[in-house]
Order: C-alpha cells, then structure tokens, then sequence
C-alpha cells in the first residue's frame, strides 16, 4: 500500500523524530514535513517544506504530493518558543481548523492521526482516579495547553462527522518526558527548589518520548481508529518525582503559590496555568487497557522509568546529598496500568 | 507529607541482619532505612496513589493505640470477610469524624489472618482538603465513585463504603445507631456488576465518641463544611475537646450477601437494587441493635 504521510510540527522535537522515523519505515513511500521555521536537525529521508498549517497554502501542499496520511504533531504545548501564549493558541486552534479544511477538501486522504493530551480530562477532586476515554472531564479546562486541546478535539470530532470514510485517531497523552523534549512539567522539575502547593501531591503520569512516538507510529499503522489514552504504566507523586530528584521541595501556602506562579511566569522562565497548578494538587490518571486491547500498544518505559530516564539525561546537579536512586523493585500496579 | 514521622518498623518484617550490639537496634537500622528510602522517593505507589508501605509502616501503627488502647475495639466475625478476592464492605458511619472507618481500617490490617488493606470510599471534600486528602489517598482511600470503587473490586481489593456519608456522621447524638438514608444505592450496582459479596458491617461505640448535642449550621456555612458540631467539650475546651471520649467499640462484620447469584442485567434493575440496599440496610440496624442489647455500658 502506497503511503504518503504528511506530518506537521517538525521544526519540533516530536514531531522531527516523528518524520525522521516514519521516513526510514520500508511500507512508508513518502513523508512531506510542515513548519513555519525550517527543523533544526536533519530529518533523515522526509522532505521539509516551509508552510504555515495556518494558512490555506497547507492545502497546496497536500493536493500536490497526494497525501493519504495526515499526522497532526503540531498542537504545541508551551508558548516559550512559540511566541507568546496568543501566538500558541493561534498555532493550536487555528492551525488545527486550517489543517482539517485542507484534509476535508482533498479526496487523497484516508486517515488522520492527531496528537491529544489526557489534559482533556481536566482536573478536579472529584475525578475518579483513572480516566477511560469515554469519560468527560468533571472541571472542564479553562486556560492554556488544555483548553485548547480541548478545542482541538472538538474540531478533530467534527471533522471525522463530515468525513466518514476517514479513519481518524485520536492519542491523548499522560505529560511526555525524556531525553530530549522540553517541556513546562521539564522545566519545573529541573527548578533547583520546586515550588509545590502545601498540603497536595498531585499522582503524575508520565510518557515516555520514545514511547510516544512509537504510540503514533502504532496507530499511523494499526488498523483501529479511535481515542486512546497513552501513558506509561502506574503513577509517581510529585512530592516522590522531586524527592529522587534530588531536589528541594518547596510547599508554599495556596496564596503564595498563586503569586509565585505569576512571579515565575513573569521572569518568562515556565509558563504555569492555573490549569497546572490544579494538576500538581491533585493530579491525574488514565486507564490505558484500551489501546494495549485495540492496537496491541504497550508502553516500553513505566512512569517511574520515564522519570529516571529523564533525570539520567539531565545531569541537574543534585541539591540533595543523597545519590541517585536505585531501581525500585518492581510493584504490582492494580487497574489499566498493567497487562 | 509524613516522611518526617518515624515509627519502628515491625520487627518481624525486618531481614535478620545479625547480632543487635544494643537493644532496638535493628528497629532503629530498619526506621532510618525506611526514612532514608522516603526522602530519595524510592517507594512506589498504585494507580490509585495507595501507599502500601506507608500505611503498613507507618499510619496503620499509628493509629493503634487509639484502637486497641483508647476505644479497645472488639471484633466479631472477621471470618466473613474473604482472605482474597473482592469483597464490599458497608458499614454505618458516625462520631462526628470519620474514625471508625480508620478503626475498620486497622481491624482488618491487624485482626484479619490475611492483613488485609481495606480501600475505603470517601466524599469529594476529604478529596478537596489539604493535607487530609492527600494522606487520604497515600492511605488507600479514594473518590466514592462507581468507576473506583469497579477498578478496585476487580482488581480483587477490599473495598470499604460509608454510604450515610456526612448525614451519619453528622447526625445529632439523640439520633444515635439511627440508620440515615443510604445514598442512592450506587455500591450495590458496584458490587453487582463486579460480583463481589456485599459484607454488612455494624459498628458500636463510635457514636458515643463526639456526642452532637447542636450543629451550628451558620458558623457550618461560613466555613463550608457540612456541618460544625456542638458537643459537651468542643469548642468550649479548645483542642482538649478534640479529644475523643473512650467509649468502648464493637465492630461486627456480617454474614456475606452474595451477589454472583443475580443475572447479568441486575446491576440495571432498579428494584432490585433498592431491595438490596434496603437488605444490608436492615441487617446492619438489626445488629447494631443486638450490638447495643449486650452492651454493658457504653465505656466498658
């Protein structure tokens, strides 16, 4: 089966590798990359071509190369780089409506993979401890990243209604973290004292980036359009993930953190949305047994390994004295989080 | 949270590791290598945030002195309860604050011949509070909701259910071992469509232990709670009229009542499970009062 796979955001970590790897696969004919700044590394066998996902030209694009596949990489979680929170929401709302008129007019498509988050879910205290993909969110998100993921989903949902005959997959994805990818939850962690919210410990879910990729590369590939949440297995504390660390905790009373937020995101250094601060007071979790039953997906990295990784590729300095932590043994997990 | 606390470990869950040069010394070795572990963040927790090692080591010692010392709980018919495999537990609730569902807690840690950890169901403020809920959950507890309290009956864990919930703990003393209305019946569906056994639990002593004489309903909404009680020591002696009286408790698990029996579209017949409900309703109040019958007096 012939495959043309356009994929969007490759000037982005993510969405680089993505278009690296889909490039190198033998069932793969062409892989056409999309971003407004040319990537910063070699995207190996794919080509690049400069086109704002904004702008109706997309759809140039996507006529011309006969496009079948569509993965949609480019809903950006955090406006440092993107240019300022409108400029991210414009990338992410705008972008994704543009993105999906295009896919909607050319007869060539076939399928639409589009990267979500579990953000969708919201948070709240009375979230049930796991989400499965056919809950609501109880709190819907009002601000940031998951706002517009939620809007992104509205108009992924509208277009799969008007476009039948496309397979459409939706990932939502527990926060990804790794080696190379950066991300708010990466820059908070790597703050030397973590400020967190006296009295809380959100549960964290994590992915891992490699992990995520091959989540993506799963779905391009299985034959099972749906929603699916993706997330390494079980979950980490915050108060635990700080601790190994081997940074210095930080409860700051809810007034004080409110005002710390805004200090921080002042200095420019992470933007935190109310949305987050919620998550790292209570936290979230989501059931995952449906795409290990439907695609057969099972993450290679748990929640707590995802963490070391990414604390073994960012030397962080220790302020802590006590040494890194040592594989913990391994721990029955009850619910989705397990095989 | 509680990593600052430090609690000998059971010695009989500690390795061996040779002669002691002083007395203590292992429990001291085990504490700091417990302590040591909680400050690196080398412990895990379950999806639901539970905290096995916390709560076996730390939370559960803590609070028995307060079970076997202070309200001396007798327990009856642990034998009902399942040594493995999903269970229900439904109990009445009440004292003001929720310590006999802690004391259920403990009693099936302790008293239970296969120790085991009782996942209770709390209300979304315990969930909403600072610091209480987040030990809430390190200690196993979780959001009394069907899609939980499902994942964890499956899952072949003990699941404990108040379903007066703050209409019984609440409650004024002059309605004490009154059953309060039972929810909606949202356990029964639970424990229906997991095919667990629903264990009616009946728990004497709790009552006596905060009496609500009143409830000042507007210093409640101020402060948005549910209710703010009135009783003979608090608030009139400060922190000292927090302090529980020593009633003496009885805690009786029940004969089982089977669920597996019922077809598979039971958990949707509405009747039914307002019958059922209405079944563990009346076995627990029928035992509280045969409880109360053989009671002695209510702090002996």
């Amino acid at each position: 089966m012939a495959r043309v796979v356009l994929v969007t955001g490759v000037s982005r970590y993510l969405g680089g590798r993505l278009a690296r790897l889909l490039a190198s696969h033998p069932d793969i004919e062409r892989v056409v990359g999309v971003d407004v700044i040319p990537p910063p590394d070699d995207l190996g066998h794919a080509e690049f071509v400069r086109a704002d996902i904004r702008n109706p030209v997309i759809a140039k694009v996507i006529k011309a190369a006969a496009v079948d596949t569509v993965v949609h990489m480019n809903v950006i979680a955090t406006p440092v780089g993107a240019g300022g929170r409108s400029a991210m929401k414009e990338i992410n709302v705008i972008g994704t409506m543009q993105l999906l008129a295009a896919c909607q007019r050319e007869p060539s498509v076939r399928q639409l993979v589009v990267k979500s988050s579990a953000m969708v879910y919201g948070v709240s205290p009375k979230d049930p401890a796991l989400f499965t993909e056919d809950m609501e969110a109880i709190r819907l998100p009002r601000s940031g990243f998951a706002k517009d993921s939620v809007e992104v989903e509205g108009y992924v949902r509208g277009f799969a209604r008007r476009r039948p005959d496309v397979d459409v997959t939706m990932l939502r994805f527990a926060n990804i973290l790794g080696a190379g990818i950066d991300t708010p939850l990466s820059r908070y962690l790597s703050l030397p004292v973590v400020p967190t919210v006296m009295g809380f410990d959100g549960r964290l879910q994590l992915t891992h980036e490699d992990d995520a990729l091959d989540a993506v590369q799963t779905a391009t590939f299985g034959n099972a359009p749906g929603t699916y949440n993706v997330s390494g297995d079980g979950v980490l504390m915050l108060s635990q993930a700080i601790a190994r660390a081997g940074r210095l905790n930080l409860p700051l009373p809810t007034p004080v953190a409110s005002v710390t937020r805004d200090v921080v995101r002042r200095f420019g250094l992470i933007d935190f949305t109310s949305e987050q601060i919620e998550y790292f007071k209570y936290g979230r979790g989501v059931d995952t047994s449906l795409i290990r039953d439907q695609l057969g997906f099972v993450p290679k990295y748990s929640t707590l390994e995802t963490f070391d990784a990414f604390l073994r590729a960012h030397p962080l300095g220790r302020i802590m004295p006590w040494d890194a932590p040592d594989e913990p043994a391994p721990v029955s997990s009850i619910g989705g989080g397990l095989a | 949270m509680s990593d600052a606390r430090v609690i000998p470990l059971n010695p009989e869950r500690e390795p061996n590791d040779g002669g002691a040069s002083f007395p203590g010394e292992q429990q001291l070795a085990g504490a700091l290598r417990f302590l040591r572990r909680r400050l690196e963040g080398s412990y895990q927790v379950d999806d639901f945030g539970f905290d096995r090692e916390l709560t076996r080591d730390v939370l559960v010692p803590a609070m028995r002195p307060l079970y076997e010392k202070w309200f001396r709980v007798e327990v009856h018919g642990i034998e009902n309860v399942p040594a493995d495999g999903g269970a229900l537990i439904v109990a009445n609730h009440s004292g003001t604050i929720a310590l006999d569902s802690l004391m259920t807690q403990v009693a099936l840690a302790d008293h239970h011949p296969a120790h085991r950890e009782l996942r209770m169901l709390g209300a979304d403020m315990v969930f909403a509070l600072p610091f209480v809920g987040t030990v809430a959950r390190r200690a196993g507890h979780t959001l009394a909701c069907n899609p939980d309290a499902e994942r964890l009956l499956e899952a072949g864990e003990l699941v404990g259910v108040w379903p007066e919930g703050f209409k019984g703990v609440g409650k004024p003393y002059s309605e004490r071992y009154r059953l309060q209305r039972f929810g909606r019946g949202g356990f029964v569906s639970a424990a229906l469509r997991t095919r667990v056994p629903i264990i009616p639990t009946s728990i004497v002593g709790a009552e006596e232990i905060y009496p609500i004489l009143a409830d000042a309903k507007l210093l409640a909404r101020m402060l948005g709670v549910p209710y703010f009680p009135i009783t003979p020591t608090f608030p009139w002696l400060g922190p000292l009229g927090m302090i529980p009286l020593p009633s003496k408790w009885h805690i009786e698990f029940g004969e089982p009542i089977m669920t597996d029996v019922f077809t598979d579209g039971a958990a949707d017949d509405p009747m039914l499970m307002f019958n059922l409900t209405d079944q563990v309703r009346e076995t627990i109040q029928h035992t509280l009062y045969k409880l109360l019958m053989q009671r002695r007096s209510v702090f002996f």
